[in-house]
């Protein structure tokens, strides 16, 4: 009796995890279906089956080079978490083993700044990558997601660092380790599931960043983020266009996602299970 | 060894001396089938201008506008050619944020832009942008459900049978409403044309003292007649409607009526996309009898920034791109019934664009029926046919705007909107100071 009752509890909560997903896919989901439409069916109200028309890609493709903004999605977003890693990991490392009265209080500050709106520091920012001359360059763009990131970074680091006992990093320095070698040899590679899984949300953070992106570039750095805005229509119908400019936009993170989920889940869950 | 080293020193230098000759211009602009097109055609432009590269940035309209005035407010000079609006070009102008384009050329004919057109891009007597296109508003019409309702649509037409063939030819069993108007709430959505009906019912938003007049009774004539006839003829769901949603709506044959931007005709008349393509006639805005039609005045224009190093080569590709030759480039190209519409007078006396365009005359009549300088029938200390040039008017009418769509969708009535707008507009008009 107690089996079928597990049975069907796992019946159960195996469906509402399904349907739980699709929801959560459907928008994903609806955006490929109407990608695969001609612009008379997308607007033309709920339909789940495509005429499997390519017409939108391939006006997509011959106004824009897809490549160019790919390619600054690619340096912007696995650049910013790499810079967003090296500052992080020693901060995440020096408040998790070393903390002090203010610990708490600094990893509040830090997730505060993410609390205000972006636009309130538009202009003092725009005037700031104007000045230095960093207005649409890779290496601002880069910078500046490294910074908007960096709060949630060191969060996620803070956590995961914490799980790991200090008397193994004691037993490295009784064996004379060096605070680098500690760091490097010790505390990373025990870390490694929860730093996957913080750099693999960082990229998809900064990968669908829209705010930035599209205000601090033009033509050169401009990332997929701009490519996609510029189907957008005043005058003309636009939706299927829209929607294949979106599925090529997310399906490099899609597919990026969809194989690094093991590691994904299991940073995410890190601290719950152990 | 050093043979080489000569040889890639030469080679580079070269290189460098080529990248130093030739100068880049960016170009930002909406994603529109005219302006796609023009991106299309630019090697006819760097093939006469070998010197000039051309960077383009297309954006959504709204990013656009945004991007384009934190640039030009902070000199950022991220841009050389700018793509704006009526809207935008008398308050730049008088920023000092754009330079004149007087200087376009001696082949350039300044005096063929259509002069309802040139009127709203010019300030103190100088063109500030060149219109790339223009265009109003006007009636698009079934003629086989108005001669199924017994109707003749007259070419200029009253608001009252406009009111009573919305209702004649409405046939909500065949999914046919009589008259698709924009709910979408937004300055630049349902205010264009509810600002611009309000001209014809002689109402205007401030009066000479810049005092807020929707506690008039023409304000509250316009609301009550949209809203009723949008309740008894206008389609579900039509507080969330905007050009692109009607623009659907008529070619699926679901609009006995449809006034909105001339530049639609020729997408319902498209038979590629349009199932109405055959059936559709045109007639002005309607009006009152009071002197003013409801229809608006808008050109898509190409600017130059005051903070450009490269006002030359900008000028150049402002003059090409708004010429009579580039006219004729993409009439070569795409047909005359491509060519961006409402710009230049010449292009109407062409009986070419004429059998290409059957709606050429209507549109001409339309945009010469709008006067941005005088747009109401009493007084206003203001330009602007569909919008008020200040600063202000683009956050203040979307706020307004909320409010009519609520009317209009039925959260609020007439009475209470109008209410809500006065005090939203003499809160506004007050903080900013135009009154104390």
């Amino acid at each position: 009796m107690a089996r079928a009752v597990t049975t069907q509890h796992k019946v159960v909560v195996t469906a509402a995890a399904w349907a739980v997903a699709l929801i959560i896919f459907f928008p994903i989901l609806y955006t490929i279906i109407t990608s695969f439409k001609s612009e008379q069916e997308a607007i033309q109200g709920f339909d789940l089956i495509p005429s499997f028309t390519f017409e939108s890609y391939a006006d997509v493709q011959s106004q824009y080079n897809y490549f160019k903004p790919f390619m600054n999605s690619v340096i912007i977003s696995v650049g910013s978490t790499i810079l967003a890693l090296l500052i992080a990991v020693p901060a995440a490392w020096s408040m998790a083993f070393s903390p002090t009265r203010r610990t708490k209080d600094i990893l509040m500050w830090m997730l505060s700044t993410k609390m205000m709106p972006a636009v309130a520091v538009l202009m003092p920012i725009y005037l700031l990558f104007r000045d230095f001359g960093l207005l649409d360059s890779r290496i601002g763009l880069t910078v500046m997601l490294m910074l908007i990131n960096l709060p949630i970074v060191v969060w996620m680091l803070y956590t995961y660092f914490r799980e790991i006992p200090g008397e193994i990093l004691e037993a490295a320095r009784m064996d004379g380790a060096s605070l680098w070698n500690e760091i490097v040899y010790v505390l990373t590679p025990m870390a490694i599931p929860g730093i996957a899984s913080t750099m693999l949300l960082n990229i998809i953070l900064a990968w669908n960043e829209a705010f930035w992106t599209i205000r601090l570039t033009t033509t050169e750095a401009a990332p997929l983020t701009a490519f996609i805005t510029s189907f957008s229509s005043p005058q003309g119908l636009f939706w299927a266009k829209l929607s294949a400019a979106s599925t090529l936009a997310i399906a490099p993170i899609l597919v990026m996602g969809w194989f690094s989920q093991k590691q994904l889940v299991r940073g995410l869950t890190f601290g719950a299970v152990k | 060894m050093k043979l080489k080293t000569l040889i890639l020193g030469l080679c580079t230098a070269s290189a460098f001396a080529l990248a130093a000759h030739a100068e880049s211009i960016t170009i930002a602009t909406v994603n529109n089938g005219d302006m796609v097109r023009m991106q299309k055609l630019t090697d006819d432009f760097t093939a006469k201008n070998p010197d000039i590269q051309l960077n383009w940035v297309t954006l959504e309209e709204n990013v656009l506008r945004e991007r384009v005035t934190t640039d030009i407010a902070t000199k950022g000079g991220q841009y050389d050619v700018m793509t704006i609006g009526t809207y935008e070009v008398p308050i730049w102008a008088k920023q000092s944020w754009l330079l004149p384009l007087d200087d376009l050329g001696a082949d350039y004919d300044a005096a063929d832009i259509i002069p309802a057109i040139a009127g709203g891009l010019t300030a103190d007597g100088k063109l500030y942008a060149a219109p790339f296109y223009g265009e109003s508003s006007f009636v698009m019409y079934r003629k086989d459900l108005m001669e199924k309702a017994g109707l003749t649509m007259p070419d200029a037409p009253t608001w009252d049978f406009i009111v009573d063939a919305a209702k004649k030819m409405t046939d909500r069993g065949a999914d046919v409403n009589g008259i698709c108007l924009r709910g979408k709430a937004g300055w630049g959505e349902n205010m264009a044309f509810l600002t611009a009906m309000s001209n014809s019912f002689g109402a205007r938003w401030f009066d000479e003292n810049w005092v807020p007049q929707f506690d008039q009774p023409e304000w509250k004539k316009t609301l009550e007649t949209y809203v009723n006839v949008m309740k008894e003829a206008g389609p579900v769901g039509a507080s969330s409607n905007g050009f692109n949603e009607n623009l659907a709506l008529f070619q699926q044959g679901k609009c006995g009526m449809w006034i909105d931007a001339t530049v639609a005709a020729s997408f319902v008349s498209d038979p590629k996309n349009s199932t109405v393509a055959d059936k559709v006639g045109y007639a002005l805005a309607p009006d009152n009898g009071l002197g003013k039609r409801g229809n608006w005045l808008w050109a898509w224009s190409l600017a130059v920034p005051a903070g450009t190093q490269k006002a030359d080569a900008a000028k150049k590709f402002v003059a090409w791109a708004t010429s009579k030759s580039y006219l004729e480039l993409v009439a070569s190209k795409e047909g005359w019934a491509n060519v961006p519409p409402g710009t230049r007078t010449s292009l109407y006396n062409n009986p070419e664009y004429q059998a290409a365009a059957p709606f050429a005359k209507m549109t001409l009549d339309s945009i010469n029926s709008a006067d941005p300088t005088h747009p109401t029938v009493k007084p206003v200390p203001y330009v602007g046919v569909q919008f008020v040039a200040i600063p202000e008017f683009a956050g203040l009418a979307t706020n307004v705007g909320q409010l009519f769509s609520a009317a209009l969708a039925g959260q609020s009535s007439v009475d209470d909107a109008l209410a809500a707008a006065q005090s939203a507009a003499t809160t506004e008009m007050g903080m900013a100071g135009y009154t104390k």
